[in-house]
């Protein structure tokens, strides 16, 4: 017998190794209770949490928990049903209208995780035939979504819109097209120059898809995201969004202005075989959608905390993913996966959570402690952070 | 072109991506013998693509393992 898991050998071998020199798994820690949305119990001590993507600290916020506990009371802790048959509940429809007011469209369709959101939008759009034209360095769900669907699927060099027009350019005539691009790249924290991408898209006749997964609620005058602060939402075709990060819940879901949107509910696989969201989930979403409209001044505190922490880690000789603070993502690049775990290591130990990113989920084989930050975080968390940077930094001798 | 000029002109653009100066025949595979990484593939595929302004999707590339397929494709693929 073959054993078949044998093809991870190499990766429990990586692992193996890795673990044999004393460090942390950082791939194993459990958050024994959270506190706030910035302050976890992590191996019995507190710990600032710099590694969530609960970039506008909506989990905790009263009137979410408060929707979420009326909705288990009066619909009951699941749906046990497809959307389109037994699973859609006044919940549903609710969070789904709260999403059109938000982006100003005409259509939202919730998916029960972002992950479904990508790889049923994306698979089922761009059938056979039809070519998808997309950014190396996008998220494992879009290159998932690419995967199970029939289309053609030609990836171009991260951000490099020369690179992507020379292969729009060479798709033979008449054939469909699909764009896909991130807002934010979730592994550096850098944005897109969408303006000018969507301009050379739509010049070739292309459909336009962005990820905001990871700018909603906190980048655009609306917080729609990097195509509204750019001025070209009304171009894009589809946005794919999650209320994992944000919005401080679970679920994925497309908005759109497509006249014949509709027909996907009926056609869309990981949306029509699979249970819809609970009613406590879309209760605490469409809370928090709605807050996320008139949030204003959380947005402002979480920018500062971005520009704050990636002057005071640059200042400290870190080197950083992006030149300025483009996003609440700020990631410091690790020379190597042993010095990044004893890096992350060394942080747990002061008291702080950072997530540790390797290949293949970064770019260029790079090991990354990414930090997200989150409007929660004060002014004086955001400076004992530094503090602990460089203490761990100056202790593991990257700096 | 046929298809000797096409794997001469193949063959010049290995050369840079040809770290360990591999000697290049048909049964010469990309991810055995020259040892490409996924970022290494997009880079050759890209000058590949420019050279011949043609288009190799990721789907006809995971039917390409070897240099001799590589050749045969882009003959195919220009006409």
């Amino acid at each position: 017998m073959t054993d078949l898991f044998s093809k991870f050998d190499p990766l429990i071998q990586m692992r193996t190794d890795l673990l044999s020199t004393g460090v942390t798994d950082p791939f194993g820690l459990v958050m024994e209770k959270v506190i706030s949305p910035t302050v976890a119990l992590c191996n019995g001590r507190e710990t600032i949490l710099l590694g969530t993507y609960n970039y506008m600290g909506m989990t905790f916020d009263p009137d979410v928990i408060a929707a979420g506990k009326q909705a288990l009371d009066d619909f009951g802790s699941g749906t046990t049903g497809s959307r389109v048959l037994n699973g859609t509940y006044a919940g549903h429809k609710a969070v789904e209208q709260a999403l059109c007011e938000f982006y100003a469209m005409d259509h939202a369709m919730v998916f029960s995780t972002g992950y479904q959101a990508n790889l049923g939008i994306i698979s089922t759009i761009a059938g056979k035939g039809d070519y998808i034209i997309l950014d190396i360095d996008s998220h494992a769900s879009i290159w998932d979504g690419c995967k199970m669907g029939d289309a053609e699927v030609v990836p171009f060099k991260h951000n490099d819109i020369e690179a992507m027009e020379k292969r729009l350019k060479r798709i033979p005539e008449g054939a469909g097209i699909l764009v896909v691009l991130e807002g934010v790249y979730s592994m550096l924290g850098d944005i897109a120059p969408l303006k000018e991408m969507i301009a050379v898209a739509k010049k070739y006749g292309a459909m336009v898809l962005v990820d905001e997964a990871h700018s909603m609620g906190f980048i655009g005058p609306n917080g729609r995201g990097v195509a509204e602060e750019q001025g070209v939402l009304d171009q894009v075709d589809f946005v794919i969004g999650t209320f994992s990060k944000s919005v401080g819940t679970v679920g994925g879901f497309c908005v759109s202005n497509h006249p014949k949107f509709e027909i996907m509910r009926l056609v869309c696989r990981p949306y029509v075989f699979t249970a819809s969201l609970p009613p406590s989930v879309v209760a605490t979403a469409a809370t928090s959608v709605r807050k996320l409209m008139h949030a204003a001044d959380k947005r402002a505190h979480l920018w500062e905390n971005s520009r704050v922490l990636h002057g005071g880690l640059r200042e400290r000789g870190f080197k950083l993913g992006t030149e300025t603070p483009q996003s609440a993502i700020i990631s410091v690049i690790m020379p190597d996966l042993e010095r990044g775990a004893a890096m992350w290591e060394a942080l747990l130990h002061e008291g702080l959570y950072v997530n540790l990113a390797r290949p293949p989920a970064t770019p260029a084989g790079m090991t990354l402690l990414r930090c997200s930050l989150c409007a929660a975080h004060s002014a004086e968390q955001v400076q004992t952070i530094i503090g602990m940077f460089e203490r761990a930094g100056k202790k593991v001798g990257i700096i | 072109m046929d298809r000797a000029a096409t794997s001469e002109k193949i063959a010049a653009l290995i050369e840079p991506f040809n770290k360990k100066g591999i000697a290049i025949s048909d049964a010469t595979s990309f991810a055995g013998d020259l040892e490409f990484d996924s970022l290494t593939v997009m880079d050759f595929v890209a000058a590949i693509e420019d050279e011949f302004d043609i288009i190799i999707s990721m789907n006809q590339q995971a039917e390409i393992e070897t240099y001799g397929q590589l050749v045969d494709a882009v003959v195919k693929l220009k006409g």
